[in-house]
C-alpha cells in the first residue's frame, strides 16, 4: 500500500506540504486519454493545437489509458460506447479524472429523450469531477473546465475529513 | 568589551573553519584526483545513472496509490474484451524489412553531414558520398533480384512423390551397402 493511499487523521505542517507538492505536481501535468467520440472531439482537438495550446497547462494526449490522468468525454455516449469508456477509464492509474464535455455526456443532450441508443449522462458509468457545458463548448470553455479540474486537484487532502 | 572578545573568538573560530574546510577538501581532491582515471569518471557516471532508475522507481513504488483491479490488470486493447494470447508469432519476413529500413535509416544519418560539407571537400568527398552509394545500390539491388521486396510469397518447388521415393531408395541402398 503507497504513502498516498493512507488517509491521515490529523494533518501537520510536513504533510500540508507535501500535499501542496503533489498537489502540483498532479494539476500541472494532466495527460489525457487520446480519445474522442463525436463533434466534441473536433473542438477537443482544437484545444490541444497551437491556437488554443493545451499543452501550456500540461495536457498532453497518451495512446494508452496507462499512462493518464485525465479522461476527457468528448461527446456522444452510446450504449455500446458506453462499456468501452466504463472499462478505460477503469484502466487508468489512480488518481484519475473525468471531465464530461458537452451536453450529450452531460445529461444525453439533443438525445435525451428520443435517443433509444445514447446513455443519458456518462455519470450514470463513472465519476464525473467537471461538466463542461455547450453543444459543442467552445475551445475557451473546455479551457475554464481544465483550469476548475486544477482548482479541484489544488483543494485535494490525504488528511480524513472530521465530521 | 565582552561582546568585542566573543565577537574576536567567533571570527577565530570561522577562521579555522574555513582552513580546515579547505585543507579537506583540497585532500579529497586529491584523493580523487589518484583515485579517478579518465575511465573512472565514466564509470561514476554510469553507476549514478543506474542508481538514479532504482531510487526513483522504488521512491515512486513507496509513494504512489496502489490500488490493482481485475480491470486494470487485464490487457489494453483500446476497451475491447483482450482477445487471445498477447504472445502473437510475427512473420519473420518483417524481420529483413526491419533490417533493410535499419540500413537506409542509418543512410541517412551519414549523407545529411555529408551534403552539407561535400562541395568543401571537393572530389574526394564526392568520391566517398559515391563510393557509399555504390555499396548500398548493389546491396539494393541484390534484395530486389532476391525478391526480398515482394510480399507475396515465391512458388516453393515441391518434390515429386518419385523424387522422394528415389532419395529414401537411394539412402536404403546406401544403409545396405555399409
Amino acid at each position: 500500500m503507497g504513502l498516498l493511499d493512507q488517509e491521515f487523521t490529523e494533518g501537520n505542517i510536513v504533510i500540508a506540504k507535501t500535499e501542496d507538492l503533489f498537489n502540483w505536481a498532479r494539476l500541472s501535468s494532466l495527460w489525457q486519454v487520446g480519445f474522442g467520440l463525436a463533434c466534441c472531439a473536433i473542438e477537443m482537438m482544437a484545444t490541444s493545437a497551437s491556437h488554443y495550446d493545451f499543452d501550456r497547462f500540461g495536457v498532453i494526449p497518451r495512446p494508452s489509458p496507462r499512462q493518464s490522468d485525465v479522461i476527457i468525454i468528448s461527446g456522444t455516449v452510446t450504449f455500446k460506447m458506453a462499456i468501452r469508456i466504463k472499462r478505460l477509464y477503469e484502466q487508468m492509474p489512480d488518481p484519475k479524472y473525468v471531465i464530461s464535455m458537452g451536453s450529450c455526456s452531460n445529461c444525453g443532450g439533443p438525445y435525451w429523450e428520443h435517443g433509444y441508443h445514447v446513455l443519458k449522462g456518462v455519470d450514470r458509468v463513472i465519476p464525473v469531477d467537471v461538466y463542461v457545458p455547450g453543444c459543442p463548448p467552445r475551445p475557451e470553455a473546455l479551457l475554464e473546465g481544465l483550469l476548475k479540474l486544477q482548482e479541484k486537484i489544488r483543494n485535494e487532502s490525504i488528511v480524513k475529513k472530521s465530521a | 568589551m565582552i561582546l568585542r572578545n566573543n565577537l574576536k573568538k567567533h571570527i577565530q573560530f570561522v577562521k579555522l573553519f574555513l582552513t580546515l574546510l579547505n585543507s579537506s577538501v583540497n585532500f579529497q581532491y586529491q584523493i580523487l584526483k589518484i583515485m579517478l582515471t579518465e575511465f573512472g569518471k565514466v564509470f561514476v557516471f554510469i553507476l549514478t545513472a543506474a542508481l538514479f532508475v532504482v531510487v526513483a522507481i522504488y521512491v515512486a513504488r513507496l509513494l504512489r496509490p496502489k490500488r490493482p483491479t481485475f480491470e486494470k490488470l487485464t490487457t489494453y486493447e483500446c476497451g475491447e474484451n483482450p482477445e487471445g494470447s498477447p504472445w502473437v508469432k510475427f512473420n519473420i519476413r518483417f524481420y529483413v524489412v526491419a533490417l533493410i529500413f535499419l540500413i537506409f535509416d542509418v543512410e541517412v544519418v551519414l549523407l545529411i553531414p555529408w551534403a552539407l560539407v561535400y562541395k568543401e571537400m571537393g572530389i574526394v568527398g564526392y568520391l566517398i558520398g559515391a563510393i557509399f552509394l555504390i555499396l548500398l545500390g548493389v546491396g539494393m539491388a541484390y534484395e530486389w533480384k532476391k525478391g526480398d521486396l515482394e510480399w507475396a510469397r515465391p512458388k516453393i518447388k515441391e518434390p515429386t512423390l518419385e523424387q522422394i521415393n528415389s532419395t529414401e531408395t537411394q539412402k536404403e541402398a546406401l544403409k545396405t551397402a555399409s
